[in-house]
């Protein structure tokens, strides 16, 4: 065929906000011919998911317009269309899977009536028809028991079988062209291996074509035949998978291929003190049920976990969302309530209040996932990273403050002179910066580091590792890293703690785990974040 | 945003924390910034604001605009401010404990030894108009015939009705000119619902933060304390209370708070409970911040969002309240200036439709201007909103 399926042709959108006009796709052409993927690569604000989203045209209209381009789609102009025609091609022609498949689904309608209401709308299929289909469709995309699931709301699914529920809605109407929207970011490494394994096969059976948006290149290796790579809204370079790979032309690819996190971490003193040893830690939370509220049994976020660290030494945690591994580390910060003794340089704190605890807070510290959470968004970053100075170390002068403030960001990267501006001027990575500041500013002995780079781009997650071991020497700092990210712990851990369902699956050293898995479980954990291969062995659930 | 700021190192020169810019008084940081210029974009409701500010500020100074003592008073080389300090009439050659300055004799006394002067109003809101041309209550001056006003004129050596004092809105059954009781009543109106819906709002946020924050037992047993409180109903036990005593504005105040408060919990409670797990609240516990440090510096400006955007609408509320407890009579003391009151009357007498029409236009006025100043607010608060 030589007439592509898609053809977007000059394509600009500019969003106005506050009476100015801000370009956020720049001039942007690509083809996508019947049966191919495309991927569209870069770091989150570089456009990628707005040119996506200008194709179905769902984009926030009027605060979005389109200064130029042409989106010719099987011959027809998608950007001139009516809403009439684009009604027809939405979920018809084109579909779409979104990132977060909790908020895609619709909550209070079961799976069977969000794929029914398609079918029955697109092909005006009878209520037993759609049924029929939706099974079919369900099965296709490997949703087991899909009979006893078509009542199932989508919070009785898990993370994949909602990723999976949407995959089939978008599949329903057999389109011509997927558009996958960041589909596996929000998922587990060990589900994500599955639902790019899905996608790839139905690919090759429905020969449909496929636009995949994703920030990661490993998984662009792994589905695309041919890949964009976009900076600040603009495409800087496109080609096939293989050619860009082996052969980068731009510097901004050159840099992203070399982004991995790399190293391994810093060697620790054998006769280092223990700074953290606790365990066994038990968190249970009750189930209560009927009128009474009686508890009929536990869920066991942490069941009998012990931990040691040393000074100048990383323990790394690594596991999948749900197995317990946050909750773990917020009860040795005393953030949750917990059974089990914590011993903190010495002193147990696992007994103390609040308010006794409260000293000890300064050398016990915290960096969270999200950048964007966890900056309150009304205090400039000097305010921010003040805060606890304000409360551990009360007899410092205004200006001295000023000082540790200054000397903190420095530290951690950021120019001090910015420090009296708000933390939405600063982007994700930067904002990691500043909340490792604010950890460093009280000198900490310890850092709780809760998957500090998931929420990062892949270029600025190397960043931020680098950052945290040259502190990590500096300050002689123990971290205790929690990670789904194994390469990222890899880079940093001398301990690693492999946990499932609240339980340890594996620990040792790092080297002899990541070199040597001794159980299923590790090993299947391992092939989906360094390979992206779905596990054969069934160690993972769903 | 760039990414590659130079990572200094340790050994180089310790770091210098810049000055801290000063912008003015009142540094708006950018969020506010934004809001105020999104409040400013909705021509209306900022237009709203500005005409409520300046009727507001105006009737502030009523007994600057009406009264029945003037401003000033020359009187055979002093100075007097009787607007300010209450002067017997001894001082003007009369025997009374207290100066009536309508009084002719009074003021022709005034005229031939210094001068006087006068707000633009002669009446204050509980004056009685003793020179009406008709019974009480009388028509608008500007509606009367001469031949109605011949009478009265002619005491001042007039002919018609350009020469006797005017009541440009007419006077209620009593003979009190309209006009004055007005802006009296617009004054105590406004400043009840203000004082009322920012002591509810107070009490409200505290209820609803402590809540929202503790949550579990503390919620619990609140949130049901609440639901048992709020069955009471407020106007039997007003109806109640204002049998026993007569009911100052004070007294009114403290019994419509008793009910008033709870509307804001519900909103706020939310608020907490929604923010008390975001992360920069966890960030603060970790770096050892107290119970109420993290509830005032962290979570309340999440709430103010929320709390502000009700606010109109209780001040509204409020003023709503007032008004219709002075119209069914459980109000104000007798003779306070009241808008209520004014309606009442103008219920009893619709041979005088200037009280009841004067009465729902100033109202209608008032609460339109205060709901457009809050859907102002109100978008202006929204992150979502995008003006054009």
């Amino acid at each position: 065929m030589t007439e592509p399926l898609l053809s977007v042709q000059d394509l600009s959108v500019a969003f106005r906000q506050d009476g100015r006009e801000m370009l956020a796709v720049d001039h942007v052409s690509f083809d996508i011919k019947a049966g191919e993927t495309v991927a569209l690569v870069g770091e989150s604000g570089s456009g990628k998911s707005v040119s996506a989203l200008s194709v179905l045209k769902l984009l926030p209209y009027p605060a979005a317009s389109h200064p130029s381009g042409r989106i010719l789609f099987k011959g027809q102009d998608l950007l001139t269309a009516d809403e009439n025609a684009m009604r027809r091609v939405r979920g018809n022609d084109i579909t779409m899977v979104f990132q977060e498949p909790m908020t895609s689904l619709n909550p209070l309608h079961t799976i069977e009536r969000q794929i029914g209401e398609i079918l029955k709308l697109h092909r005006g299929l009878s209520d037993r028809a759609a049924r029929t289909r939706t099974l079919e469709l369900l099965s296709l995309v490997g949703l087991r028991d899909a009979e006893s699931r078509l009542n199932a709301y989508p919070h009785q699914l898990s993370g994949g079988q909602r990723q999976r529920v949407m995959i089939a809605m978008s599949l329903a109407n057999e389109p011509d062209l997927l558009i996958a929207d960041e589909p596996t970011t929000a998922l587990d490494v060990t589900v994500q291996a599955q639902i790019l394994k899905l996608l790839a096969e139905l690919k090759g059976r429905l020969n449909m074509a496929m636009l995949f948006i994703t920030h990661d290149l490993g998984i662009v290796r792994k589905v695309a035949d041919r890949v964009c790579v976009m900076l600040k809204g603009r495409i800087v370079e496109h080609g096939t998978v293989a050619e860009v790979f082996r052969n980068p032309q731009h510097p901004y690819t050159q840099k992203l291929l070399a982004a991995e996190p790399k190293g391994r971490a810093n060697p620790v003193a054998t006769d280092a003190p223990t700074i953290v040893e606790a365990g066994p830690i038990k968190v249970w939370f009750p189930i209560k049920r009927g009128f009474m509220r009686k508890t009929v049994g536990h869920v066991k976020a942490v069941d009998g976990i012990s931990v040691r660290v040393r000074q100048g030494e990383t323990v790394g945690v690594v596991g999948e969302s749900g197995s317990g591994k946050t909750t773990l580390g917020l009860a040795i910060l005393r953030l949750v309530s917990s059974e089990g003794p914590v011993v903190f340089l010495g002193n147990r704190i696992d007994t103390l209040g609040s308010r006794e605890i409260r000293p000890m807070r300064k050398d016990l510290q915290v960096v969270f996932q999200d950048p964007y959470g966890s900056l309150s968004p009304r205090l400039s970053v000097a305010e921010i990273v003040e805060e606890g100075l304000l409360v551990q170390n009360r007899g410092l002068s205004y200006d001295d403050r000023r000082a540790v403030v200054a000397r903190a960001l420095a530290d951690v990267g950021i120019d001090p002179a910015t420090m009296d501006r708000y933390p939405h001027e600063f982007s994700g990575g930067q904002r990691q910066r500043i909340a490792i500041a604010r950890a460093v500013a009280l000198e900490p002995r310890f850092i709780m580091l809760d998957e500090p780079t998931s929420a990062l781009d892949m270029s600025v997650q190397a960043q931020i590792v680098e950052l945290l071991r040259d502190l990590q020497k500096r300050r002689n700092l123990a971290y205790m890293f929690i990670s789904h990210d194994l390469k990222v712990v890899r880079a940093l851990a001398n301990h690693v703690i492999v946990m499932q369902n609240g339980k340890v699956v594996e620990e040792g050293a790092a080297e002899a785990i990541f070199s040597r898995p001794q159980t299923d479980y590790t090993r299947a954990l391992f092939a989906a974040a360094f390979n992206l291969e779905a596990d054969s062995l069934n160690a993972v659930r769903e | 945003m760039n990414e590659n700021v130079p990572v200094a190192s340790p050994a180089a020169n310790a770091p210098v924390a810049p000055p801290l810019p000063r912008e003015g008084f009142i540094r708006l940081s950018p969020l506010n910034r934004r809001r105020f210029q999104n409040f400013k974009a909705n021509r209306r409701g900022y237009w709203s604001f500005w005409i409520f500010m300046v009727l507001f500020v105006l009737s502030l100074f009523a007994e600057f605009i009406a009264n029945d003592k003037p401003l000033l008073v020359s009187y055979k080389g002093e100075l007097l401010y009787p607007v300010f300090v209450e002067y017997p009439e001894e001082k003007f050659g009369g025997f009374l404990a207290q100066t009536d300055y309508r009084d002719p004799v009074i003021a022709k006394e005034i005229a031939e030894n210094g001068w006087a002067l006068w707000a633009p109003v002669h009446f204050s809101y509980n004056t009685h108009n003793l020179d009406l041309p008709v019974p009480a209550p009388a028509p608008p001056t500007w509606m009367l015939t001469d031949e109605q006003c011949r009478p009265i004129a002619e005491r001042t050596g007039g002919t018609g009705c350009r020469d006797i004092e005017w009541n440009w809105l007419g006077t209620d059954d009593q003979g009190r000119d309209v006009v004055a009781r007005l802006i009296y009543g617009f004054r105590i109106s406004v400043l009840f619902g203000l004082i009322l819906a920012g002591i509810s709002s107070v009490i409200g946020v505290l209820a609803g933060a402590i809540q929202g924050y503790f949550g579990g037992w503390v919620d619990l047993l609140f949130q049901r304390f609440i639901e048992v409180w709020t069955a009471i109903p407020a106007l039997y036990l007003l109806i109640i209370i204002s049998a026993i005593i007569t009911p100052s504005f004070f007294v009114l105040l403290g019994i419509l708070l008793l009910f008033s408060w709870v509307s804001l919990v519900g909103v706020v409670r939310a608020e907490f409970l929604r923010a008390r797990n975001f992360e920069y609240v966890r960030a603060a516990r970790a770096l050892g911040l107290s119970n109420v440090t993290i509830m005032f510096k962290h979570l309340l400006p999440n709430a103010m969002v929320a709390t502000l955007t009700f606010l109109p609408f209780i001040l509204n509320g409020s003023i709503t309240t007032l008004t219709s407890l002075d119209f069914l009579g459980f109000g104000l003391p007798p003779g306070s200036p009241s808008l209520g009151e004014m309606l009442a009357q103008g219920k009893a007498n619709l041979q005088a439709p200037w009280l009841g029409l004067t009465g729902f236009f100033v109202i209608a006025l008032m609460l339109s201007l205060l709901i457009f100043v809050g859907e102002a607010v109100r978008d202006a608060f929204d992150p979502r909103k995008t003006f054009q």
